[in-house]
This record gives C-alpha cells, structure tokens and sequence, in this order.
C-alpha cells in the first residue's frame, strides 16, 4: 500500500482560472471548507492571457445593448448548438458579474462619463467588452486572486490532480494527485468537487495554450463515468504569430480588429468581403467605405467583415493561404498601422506593441502582423446542468472552459471570461449546497487511489521505454495535421489509429531523475488525458457529418439541420481510464422556450 | 547553423553547480526554447517553472547571465556570443535546479489589507479615467517576483523578510492607497509591518521590471512622502489630536475587508 497525504474537505476546485476561483468564492462566502486547487502558482493560470475583454450587455456605450441581443449574438455564433439556458443565463448575468469585479478591485477602463468603457469584437452587435487595455485577463485573475486570498481560502498550488475518486455508492468523494515540488502524493476528500481546469490545446502543434492545457478536467470526469458533449467544436482563433516559429500559435488579440485593424491578403486585398456567409449578410458591410463608417459610429453602416465569428474569419485566412495568396511566413497580414496613430496603438494594445516587437522585432505601429490560425478553444466539454453546474455523475460540478454547451458550436470573443464569472459562481453554489445536504464522511475508494498512485509512478519503474517528450511531440504533429481545423472522414479513422499506437507507446513511457520537480515525469502524467481528449475530439469529428463552427468537413462542406439538433455525448463506464471504451451517441439539444426562440425570427 | 552552449544551474537546496549543455542554435528562439529542447532530449528532469510563453503570467523568471529576467522574453540572439548562464533567483530558497520557493511573496500578499469600496451607488461608481491610470500601472504587474530578487533588502539580508514585504507589495499598497473608492488608511501598516522606510530608494527593482513599472518613482516615492505626513507632520498630528478623524485609523484596516 503506498502512503499518501490527506486532507478533508466540503467543497474541493480543481484548477485556479477565473472559473476556480469564482467558484472557490462563492463555496467560501457560504461558510463551506473550501480548497482551491492549482497545477502552476496561483495567478498564473491561462485566463490570466485573455486579452480583449470580458462580454457584458450593460449598455454602457449603446443603450439599446441588452441581454436578449447578446443571448441572439451568442448563440447565433455558436451556431445555434448552444445550450439554450446557459446562454440566456451567461447574457442575464454577465453585467452583475462584472461590477461585482470592479468592487472587488478591478480597474477597467472608463468612458468620458466615469463609466466601464466597451469595445468592438467579432460577432458581437455593440460594443460590449469591459477591459484594461489588451491585459484584460490578467485583470481578472488577480482581482479574483486578491479576493479570494483576503477571505482566506486554503490554496494548495503546484499540486497536479490525476484522477477522480468516487466512493463505494459512485458519487465523486475526492481526488487524488501529487505535489510537483516533492513527488508526494496527496488525497483529498470532499463532499462535492468543482472542476474549473480549462482547456486542451497542449495537444496540438500551433496552439495559443500553455503547457497546463492538457484536458485534465475533460479526462477526469469522462473516467469518472461523466458525459462529454460536442468534442468535436474546437475554436483555432484566426490571429496567432506565424513567426518566428518558436513563438508560432502565440495569440494576437481580436481586439486590434475591434479597434480598426484589418486582413489583407499578399495582393493588398481586404480578403473578409468575400467570406461574408448567408447568416451574417444582413449584418455585414459590403464595401470598405461603409465597413470603416461602422467603426466610428454603429448607426452609419453595417458591422465590418473582419469581426465576422471566429470560426468564420479563421476559414477564411485558412483559404487565403492555400490558394497562395499568403504572407511571407504562411499567415496573412493583420495591419492596424496604417489606419491608426502610433499613440492610440500603444495605449490600445500595449502588450501586442511589446509581444512583436521583443519577440519577432515587428513594430506593429509600423508595419503589418503576419497572423494564421492557431488551436486556442474548447467548445465541447463536460455536460453540464446549467443552473447548478453539476456533471451527470453526482457529486460533479463542471464551470468554466471544461464545461460544455454554454457556446454551441463556436465561441464569441470575450465571452469566454464572463462564461467563468457567472458559471464559476454557479457552479461554486451547486457544490455548496450539494456539499451542505451530503451526509457523513466522503469516503472516497482506496482500491482506485491505490491504482492512480501505481499508475503514475510506473514510469519510474520502467527504464528503457521511450522518452514522453517525443511522444507528446509526435501526438501534437499528428492532431495538427489529421484533426486540424479542416477535416476529411479519411483523415480522421487514421488519425484514431495512430492515436491507438500512441496510446500503446503512452503505456511504456521511462522517465529518469527523482520524483522531486521533475518536469519530465509530470509530462507522462499529462499525457493519459490528452490521448483521451484527442480522441473525444477525433470521434467526435468523425460522427459529426457536417460543417458547424468550429468543426470543419472538407467532404462534408454544409450544415445539416438534422445535426444541428444534436449533441455529440460521449461517456464511458467509470474507472475505465484511458484505455476505456468511449461511447459516442447523438441526443437531442434541450428545445428552446417560444419567448426566446421570437428572437430568432426574420424582423430581429 | 552554429552551436549555443548553455550552463544552467543544476541542484536543489543541499547544494549543485552548473551543467553545460551545446545544442544546435536556431532562429528567432528565446532561451525559454532552448530550455526546452535541453529538457526534451539531454536532461528531462531538468526544471523550470513557465506557463504562457508571452511575457504574461511571470512564472519563468531567472537570471540570465547574473541578471533576472523572463526566459520567455530574452531572445538568445540578443545575448552577447558566448555561452549562456542561467540561473534561480537568488533572493529565494530552491527547490530544484530552476525553481525557487517563492511562497514569501505569497504569505507578505496575505498581509494587505483588501480593498473596501463605498456601497455601489445606483448607476454604478463613476471613475475617470486619468484617476485610475496610476493603479493600471501597477496593476500590470504579472508577479514575477523579479523586483523582490533584485531588491538588496531581501536579497542580501535574509533576515529582513519577517519585516519587509518588497517592491512588488509596495505598489500593491499604493495602488490601493491611489484608489479613488478606497477607504482603508494603509499608511501606517506600510511604514511598520510591511518595512517602506528600509527600501533605500536604489532603484534596482524598476530596472528589472519586465511590465515597466515604475516602482520607485511612481509607487515608493510617493508612498514614502505619504507616511511622512501621516507619522511625522506635526501640524498633521496637532490636526489629528484636536479633529477626530475621518478614514479609518491605520491599526483599523482590516485584512478582511468589507
């Protein structure tokens, strides 16, 4: 029997995003013992490069901005696969989500009357994104670290969880994982357990992710018998760095086309006119005079191409540079200095201004970005119930970008921090009051404790098996390549067979040195959930035969309304790991009430 | 192409000393890259702390060549030629080889009062924006925890620590001072607990500051000039012993907030 640690908890929260520690709040303001769990240093998790701002109908700029008209954009852009409620809960609540920040500390930028000021971006009809320059992120999770530290919540940092536990009656009880610093392995038990562990794209090559997204959350609640919905909507945000190559995948904020910026081609061509889809036609200008009117005033035209969804604009880049209408590099040209003053750039988006000119010795008040897609968003994820945030095995809340529904098939910028605010908060209330009615002890099973503890030192143990640093390497080359952002039904069987290899060479992995801060062992560790998460997303594109958002057919190029009325849910039964067998079954999307679906409708 | 060579520090807190490490050179990478690759096919243990790569979340700070700086944002081919050094930040114990236990910062974060805001007023608090654009500043920071390893009052007197919260705590204290709705009085808590006056005015953590910050000019000076008023201002203290007074009394300020 190997030892381990213990702690004991109501509420435990996995990952310490915006998410986590909404969450951790909320669980704490209700008097709960509350742990708040990390795998970096506290503040350093990925919400913390979130750029343009955070989505909020409060009306601030446009006065006729309100939540129905951000529920229509959101789920508009997603697609309409969204979950009807999250939506409609994500518009109500964001504006209370965000003065609640500014209480708290956060200093957003202002309007000439002492107000929050709002910015452009795609998809969105106002102007509506609260932020601080192009570091909205950062904003956001130290005001939510600051809070949380002056309440005074148990933090345990650099600790990595790798799974789930349940107890005998199969209600999630607990977790067990290991602290990097040490290698000592640590269990805690609790009545009720938030995931908020973020994304995936630490398994593709050109991502905008760092190294902690690795679709722990995903893995964990689909071994813990969980459903996972729509894995197959993965958002490549159409503005990364191209170059230089080490820096390849690095985010460009959308926000340098909220404040004016836009695409050109090598010809010198404002591409976005001609990728205006059926969908947005009403909405969108048809000529560069009346796209740039829009800018300075909303009522003077029709919103520009170049803030068109995501999904949209990253197709079409995608497009440019394969008919070889691309940049020097492979990208094409994002150039803000030839339509604004050096001064407001630098104000605007200061740390773009820095991000190329240390890193690529681009002067971008100067001259053009050289911009290309690159993976940067979870659509799909944890089922979820929208009011409470609890996954489909009890004892379960999911929030934040582990979680699916809340954005259908593709996301709208700055929608992502308000998603963490008013779902981590949510989710944060579902496990209090489901930790407050749990009676007794948690008791989570110490046959699965021991199986994870073995299963992670195993690598120790083996000593000519094979480096997981090239494994990862080659799992990453391989979804870039097969399960990018444009697929094909052949691409994708092979890709399950390669990712059938990988999952055998996963099994053999050697790692030398001591368990102590060992960055090579915690790499092997990642590597089980990314292999199931790459083959969530892999099956899920496969059965989805269609083009939706974010998920691309090249041989299936269309929507098919009969898809856009189903979830993609995949589940497998508890305990199964990585190498359990995934289900994967079409059920139907919950209808939306006749209120809301009135504003869908022709005159809106 | 050529070779770099890099000697990185390798060890934990019993002791260690530089490994060297060649390997091919390539173009545009930082030494946040070439870490990697070492990491990837000549020392997979080796250990570094990083997340976003961008210059965004401060987790791989370091001293390149003997001077702190963010892996992620030092181009090698900006570097004199010549081998490389990197080293943990000095001013903290290590854990291993790159990583340092930087949990002070973490226990001196607790030790700030929170903000505590008036009641939001119908129609939301109203601020402008030349009014906030000194707390943006210091906002920006990313805790990098480079301005404390840097900072002379720690980094050569371990002792100091108990008493001294450094740089970074200092502009956390005067941005909340400068905060327009701010009600809390933590001038006194600044001046004792948190050691303001040991902070020699050397400059050395603005210097480092990767957001540029200016920490002395813009945060200590003006921190320092305020606890001057607040303790030693004796037309002040006569004002105060007659008026009661208005803010929250220094001792008062909660931790906790509202």
């Amino acid at each position: 029997m190997a030892e381990y640690e213990s702690h004991d908890y109501d509420v435990i929260i996995i990952g310490a995003g915006g998410a986590g520690l909404r969450a951790a709040i909320e669980a704490k303001a209700r008097g709960l013992r509350t742990a708040l769990i990390c795998k970096s240093l506290l503040g350093k998790a990925h919400t913390v490069m979130a750029e343009g701002g955070v989505a909020a109908a409060m009306g601030n700029i446009y006065a006729e901005d309100n939540w129905q008209v951000h529920f229509r954009d959101t789920m508009r852009g997603g697609k309409m696969l969204n979950n009807w409620r999250m939506a409609q809960l994500h518009a109500q609540e964001a504006p209370d989500r965000v003065h609640e920040l500014e209480a708290w500390g956060a200093l957003f930028d202002r309007t000439p009357d002492g107000r929050i000021l709002q910015r452009d971006f795609g998809g969105h009809r106002f102007a509506r994104l609260a932020h601080v320059g192009d570091r909205t992120g950062l904003e956001l999770i130290r005001t939510l670290q600051q809070r949380v530290v002056s309440m005074d919540v148990d933090v345990f940092m650099e600790c990595k969880i790798l799974r789930l536990v349940a107890d005998a009656e199969g209600v999630v009880s607990g977790a067990v994982g290991y602290w990097r610093p040490t290698g000592e392995m640590v269990v805690f038990s609790a009545k009720a357990v938030v995931l908020a562990t973020g994304g995936a794209g630490k398994s593709w090559k050109y991502t905008s992710n760092s190294w902690e997204c690795t679709g722990d959350g995903h893995a964990m609640a689909l071994w813990a018998g969980a459903d996972l919905i729509d894995m197959e909507c993965v958002q490549f945000h159409p503005t990364g760095m191209v170059w230089p190559l080490s820096v390849r995948g690095l985010l460009v904020t959308e926000g340098v086309r909220g404040d004016g910026g836009v695409l050109r081609n090598s010809e010198g061509t404002r591409f976005m006119f001609n990728y205006v889809a059926e969908m947005f036609r009403a909405e969108t200008a048809d000529s560069e005079e009346e796209a740039d009117r829009w800018y300075d005033d909303h009522s003077a035209g029709r919103r520009t191409p170049e803030l068109l969804p995501r999904d949209e604009v990253a197709r079409a880049i995608n497009t440019e540079v394969k008919s070889g209408r691309g940049s020097p590099h492979g990208g094409v040209f994002l150039d803000i200095a030839s339509r604004r003053t050096p001064e407001y750039i630098r104000r605007r988006l200061p740390s773009m201004y820095h991000q190329f000119m240390e890193l690529a010795g681009v002067d971008i008040t100067a001259e053009p970005m050289e911009v290309g897609p690159t993976c940067h968003y979870f659509m799909g994820g944890v089922r979820v119930e929208a009011d409470t945030g609890a996954a489909t095995v009890p004892g379960l809340f999911v929030a934040g970008e582990v979680a699916g529904g809340m954005h259908g098939a593709n996301r709208l910028g700055g929608n992502s921090l308000s998603d963490l605010l008013v779902f981590g908060r949510r989710a944060g209330i579902g496990a209090s009051d489901y930790a407050a009615g749990r009676s007794g002890s948690p008791r989570p099973d110490e046959g699965e404790i021991q199986h994870s503890i073995t299963e992670a030192f195993a690598p120790f143990e083996r000593t000519d098996g094979e480096n997981p640093y090239e494994l990862h390497q080659e799992l990453q080359e391989m979804m870039q390549t097969l399960v990018g952002i444009i697929r094909t039904g052949d691409e994708l069987e092979r890709a399950l067979g390669e990712l059938d290899v990988l999952r055998d060479r996963a099994a053999k992995v050697s790692v030398g040195g001591g368990r102590a801060y060992n960055p090579g062992w915690n790499l092997a560790t990642d590597l089980p959930a990314m292999l199931t998460v790459s083959r969530c997303v892999t099956l899920g594109a496969r059965d989805r035969k269609e083009s939706r958002g974010g998920h691309t057919r090249e041989d299936f190029p269309s929507a098919d309304p009969e898809f856009g009325k189903v979830n993609l849910v995949q589940r497998q039964p508890s305990g199964g790991g990585v190498n359990g067998d995934i289900k994967i079954v079409p059920e139907p999307i919950p209808e939306m009430p006749a209120e809301l679906a009135e504003l869908f409708e022709e005159s809106h | 192409m050529s070779d770099v060579t890099m000697n990185v520090w390798r060890g934990d807190g019993d002791g260690g000393d530089f490994a060297e490490y060649t390997l091919p050179s390539q173009e545009g990478e930082v030494v946040l890259d070439v870490i990697h690759r070492i990491q990837a096919t000549q020392a997979g243990d080796l250990a570094c702390r990083w997340n976003c790569k961008a210059g965004k979340c401060g987790s791989c700070s370091a001293e390149i060549n003997g001077k702190p700086r963010l892996m992620c944002m030092t181009r090698m081919d900006q570097l004199p030629e010549g081998p490389v050094t990197v080293a943990p930040m000095k001013a903290f114990p290590i854990i291993r080889d790159l990583v340092t236990d930087v949990s002070f910062n973490f226990e001196m974060a607790k030790q700030v009062p929170a903000f505590a805001p008036p009641p939001r007023p119908d129609g939301g608090y109203r601020m402008q924006q030349i009014d906030i654009e000194r707390g943006q500043e210091f906002r920006k920071c990313i805790e990098c925890f480079m301005c404390q390893d840097v900072c002379h009052v720690i980094r050569d007197h371990e002792e100091n620590k108990a008493h001294y919260a450094g740089p970074r705590f200092f502009i956390r204290y005067a941005e909340l001072e400068m905060h327009p709705l701010d009600t809390n009085d933590r001038r006194e808590l600044v001046r004792q607990k948190a050691g303001l006056g040991m902070c020699n005015i050397t400059k050395c953590c603005t210097e480092v500051c990767p957001e540029h910050i200016k920490i002395t000019d813009n945060a200590i000076i003006p921190m320092k000039e305020r606890v001057v008023d607040a303790s030693y201002d004796p037309v002040a203290w006569l004002g105060r012993k007659i008026l009661r007074r208005q803010k929250a009394s220094p001792g008062e300020a909660t931790a906790h907030g509202a």
